[in-house]
């Protein structure tokens, strides 16, 4: 096993104290674990966030080895305690968060509190519209970053990062929807999650977000 | 004038929930924001649309 000081010296190497430090002291909350946020999760870990809180009601099925993190190991488990096991063979020395439950209007303040940025990362595009909405109104600090279009193959260069009102930013294409039945493959869901993950690391850099 | 997703349209006056049924939005699966202020879907038909006022409607799909 590796200890603390030996990884924190290698992550030393690669960025200056400030950046480090910033990222270490940082709080994210990924709602929702299948390929968009199991692949935030990883490259948030991999990034050295410090403390990320992994939120979903739904077990590891056959059908997520396609694109989500889990491997076969998984099957069954609740996803949050799998990607904690994930998580931990990255990195063990920061800290997770597990919420195995499901989000709704009025779970929201319980569990997104204290978190200025949350990633949204559902499937179903009438709980992305809910969490985004409801996280907006009833956590005036909040910061959401959302992934809206991302299925099919091809056409990478659609999928981009805007901010659309004040507190969203929204990675995706906007268009591609999985009800079309063009399904969802790892790469263009990859590329979206590392939209997500990147405009993430960028808003803990700047000043005021990462408290 | 009332600014709709960065488009000028003539919709003063109108209930913010009939505006946007009446223009094809599904409401279970946008966000919508009124001069910067997000208008949760069961406060949408509380809202009666001014002149001048800013609005964004942000359409969900599904994936993740």
């Amino acid at each position: 096993m590796i200890d603390q000081k030996t990884l924190d010296a290698a992550f030393d190497a690669r960025f200056p104290h400030e950046i480090k430090d910033k990222l270490r002291e940082a709080k994210v909350a990924i709602a929702g674990l299948g390929g968009l946020g199991s692949n935030i999760a990883v490259m948030l870990a991999r990034s050295g966030v410090g403390h990320l809180k992994l939120v979903d009601f739904d077990r590891v099925d056959v059908t997520n080895l396609n694109r989500q993190m889990y491997q076969i190991q998984h099957l069954g488990q609740p996803k949050p305690d799998a990607l904690l096991d994930i998580l931990n063979h990255i990195n063990p020395y920061l800290k997770y968060e597990t919420v195995f439950t499901k989000v709704t209007a009025d779970n929201i303040v319980p569990i997104f509190d204290g978190f200025p940025l949350i990633c949204e990362a559902f499937d179903k595009p009438d709980q992305k519209a809910m969490l985004v909405q409801q996280t907006l109104a009833q956590l005036p600090n909040a910061t959401v970053v959302s992934g809206n279009g991302m299925a099919g193959i091809g056409n990478s260069n659609a999928i981009e990062t805007r901010q659309m009102m004040r507190r969203l930013y929204v990675c995706g294409d906007r268009q591609t929807d999985v009800g079309n039945g063009i399904g969802l493959v790892a790469p263009r869901v990859a590329i979206c999650a590392g939209h997500q993950a990147n405009k993430i690391l960028e808003l803990i850099l700047q000043e005021g977000n990462h408290e | 004038m009332v600014t709709i997703n960065g488009e000028p349209h003539d919709a003063a006056g109108q209930n913010l929930q009939s505006y946007l049924q009446d223009a094809g939005f599904d409401l279970s699966r946008i966000v919508v924001e009124k001069n910067l202020e997000i208008i949760p879907r069961d406060q949408l038909s509380n809202h009666v649309i001014q002149d001048e006022d800013a609005i964004e409607v942000l359409r969900f799909v599904g994936g993740g």
